[in-house]
């Protein structure tokens, strides 16, 4: 890896995002959903880190956060050294030309009305970057980026695959020569054949313009084969965090081997081979002060469930979440 | 040989829009062997959901199934009057659907909509179609299933309502069971835990299983024998370990090729990437309907209609000229 790589690009300190249940007429609040509870990370310039984690574990509501669609309930958000937290009008606006977010869903997050040159295009608008000219060039240069033809420029989103509106989606993304892009969940609504395409596209992209990646996704395979290290995320927290080699190979945190073990492998000889899994992963209705995953775990004790773990670096750079690593 | 449970014999399934015919299936065979499952896998489009839909008479207009014959025990299903087959759905052969919230009922609780499928089919008194759906709700792994037969889908997380779905799906001890991707809308420890349930079930029932998906992951889990669907034709068909370790058609090996994580981990590889894309089924191309994206097409791909299923020598299967 070459030397610039190691400097931190986005540095998230204790980042919670709750949000209010409110009771009665008057709304009052009588408790809060804390989808993101106390976020410590670190992404380096030019690696991309993948966050992995099931429904409902909090994982694209801290990408929301970091783009500021999400106002943050507690914590503080460095991006390339400055804190993102009191930025306020148009110092707000000038990072968001760095930070960019490619979505889930390409039919969506695309406006149906707009030509895809408009949807690629009005980020410049918006930035009043260029003369209209020079905004098309840029278009057209963006299109061939990602592999879409000039003639598709005045067509509407309708009329792509979703293998295509994903490229439209990451052309819109690029538009503004961002330094940071968070994938969140961007292959889940794609054919295999498809999505390899689409990763081999990021990977490229990567390359050429120096980016750096957090990649949101369920798909622990995908989540291997792209990233650099890996952060998982269970109930709001980072419970281990790894590079990617690793975290694969010697998960720690129960919870990190349950998730690994479940993932189908492709391959009929390993199949059937797996232990029983925990039961009801995700779903305590009462989760227990400590370690959220205590009721599930199979090494859980009196400890776990009185107060959550510190993360531990068990390895060089491999964090984990448990008591059992402290041992 | 054994007679299969269920032979599906060149169906065609055909969507008669404005913009033309499209061929959903276009002669599709099939063979669900009993006590085995059998997966289908392929891409959006390919034809696999009308498949299942077909087999269970649910196509609707503008669509129709315009040929082919559906044998399941001495009879061709595409022959029974409406009545008779209402009668066989649910009861001898049955559906998992993907999404559980959109085919429970939401304004019923489940427990009734269990107790439903039971007295439709079976002569049973109130409390014994209740005992009897308490046990199924147990069996699929619904814990305090008394209480939750009181609740509404909504009440429950997407596992617990796919377990539901399962435990209709077996209410009457079906001989079929047609499972259209029942973990796609789920977690991957929940996914495991479904499939490990699917399973468990077919070993101590010996029900016989259709299971349609994407995940190739999926199908090396559960299934015994494979067909890999492509623009609405069956492409390639196997023992499950065979497709694997041989995978003949070019579309499945680049299928193959595109899964992250199934060659060595080590370092950043690039994805052998299928080019191109589904062709739309309006304007599939001539010749071979996969000519379009295949790395290894020739003159023949495009002049001569495609091969039915040839059998090479050393494999099984598979519809492509490199093996006539």
């Amino acid at each position: 890896m070459a030397a610039e790589q190691n400097t931190t690009l986005l540095t998230l300190c204790g980042v919670k995002k709750h949000y209010p249940i409110t009771r009665g007429i008057l709304r009052r609040q009588v408790g809060a959903v804390k989808a993101v509870d106390g976020v410590d990370l670190n992404v380096n310039r030019g690696e991309t880190m993948g966050l992995v984690g099931e429904s409902g574990c909090g994982k694209s509501t801290l990408g929301r956060v970091i783009l500021r669609l999400e106002e943050l309930t507690a914590g503080e958000i460095f991006f390339a050294g400055k804190s993102l937290n009191a930025l306020k009008g148009s110092s707000l606006h000038r990072l968001r030309k760095k930070m960019q977010v490619i979505f889930q869903d390409p039919y969506s997050s695309l406006n149906p009305r707009q030509t895809i040159g408009r949807i690629i295009g009005e980020g410049l608008v918006i930035h009043k970057i260029g003369s209209a000219v020079e905004r098309r060039e840029r278009v057209l240069h963006l299109m061939d980026i990602v592999g879409l033809r000039p003639e598709q420029i005045n067509r509407y989103p309708h009329e792509f695959s979703g293998g295509q509106r994903q490229r439209i989606s990451i052309a819109r993304a690029l538009a503004l020569q961002p330094e940071f892009i968070i994938c969140d969940e961007p292959l889940s609504a794609l054919d295999v054949s498809i999505q390899a395409q689409v990763i081999n596209l990021l990977e490229d992209l990567q390359e050429q313009y120096d980016l750096t990646y957090l990649f949101i996704s369920h798909d622990l395979s995908v989540v291997r084969h792209i990233s650099d290290r890996v952060a998982v995320m269970y109930s709001g927290r980072l419970i281990e965090m790894a590079p990617k080699d690793e975290l694969y190979e010697h998960p720690y945190h129960p919870y990190t081997q349950a998730l690994l073990q479940a993932v189908p492998v492709a391959d009929p000889a390993a199949a059937g081979k797996r232990k029983e899994l925990v039961a009801g992963v995700n779903d305590a209705p009462f989760p227990p002060h400590g370690c959220k995953f205590s009721p599930h775990c199979p090494h859980s004790s009196p400890e776990c469930e009185a107060e959550i773990p510190t993360f531990y670096e068990v390895r060089p750079d491999h964090w984990v979440r448990c008591y059992r690593s402290n041992a | 040989m054994a007679l299969p449970v269920l032979h599906v014999k060149d169906l065609k399934t055909q969507f008669f829009t404005e913009r033309g015919v499209v061929k959903a299936v276009d002669a599709v065979s099939l063979k669900l062997m009993k006590s085995l499952t059998l997966g289908v896998v392929g891409e959006s489009g390919c034809g696999k959901s009308v498949t299942a839909l077909s087999i269970m008479r649910l196509i609707q207009p503008p669509g129709r199934i315009v040929e082919g014959e559906i044998w399941f025990d001495g009879r061709d299903l595409l022959t029974l009057s409406e009545e008779a087959m209402r009668s066989i759905r649910g009861k001898e052969i049955s559906m998992i659907f993907q999404e559980p919230m959109t085919s429970l009922n939401p304004v019923f609780r489940v427990g009734d909509q269990i107790i439903e499928i039971l007295q439709r089919h079976e002569t049973m008194s109130n409390k014994e179609a209740s005992a009897r759906t308490a046990e199924l709700l147990k069996q699929v792994g619904i814990p305090s299933p008394r209480e939750r037969m009181a609740d509404y889908p909504h009440q429950m997380s997407g596992g617990m309502r796919q377990r539901v779905m399962i435990a209709m799906a077996v209410a009457c001890s079906p001989q079929v069971i047609i499972a259209d991707e029942p973990t796609t809308a789920l977690d991957v420890t929940i996914q495991a835990q479904i499939l490990d349930l699917l399973r468990k079930l077919k070993e101590e029932t010996g029900t016989t299983v259709l299971l349609i998906t994407h995940d190739l992951g999926v199908i090396a889990e559960v299934a015994e024998d494979v067909v890999v669907m492509y623009a609405g034709r069956a492409v390639e068909q196997a023992r499950c370990k065979d497709i694997f370790r041989n995978p003949l058609h070019p579309y499945t090996q680049g299928l193959m090729q595109s899964i992250p994580g199934r060659t060595a981990h080590t370092g950043k590889r690039r994805l052998t990437a299928i080019p191109g894309v589904v062709p739309s089924l309006l304007e599939l191309p001539a010749g071979c309907k996969f000519n379009t994206r295949c790395p290894h097409a020739f003159e023949r791909c495009y002049t001569d209609p495609e091969p039915g299923l040839l059998e090479p020598d050393l494999g099984h299967p598979v519809r492509c000229w490199l093996y006539a």
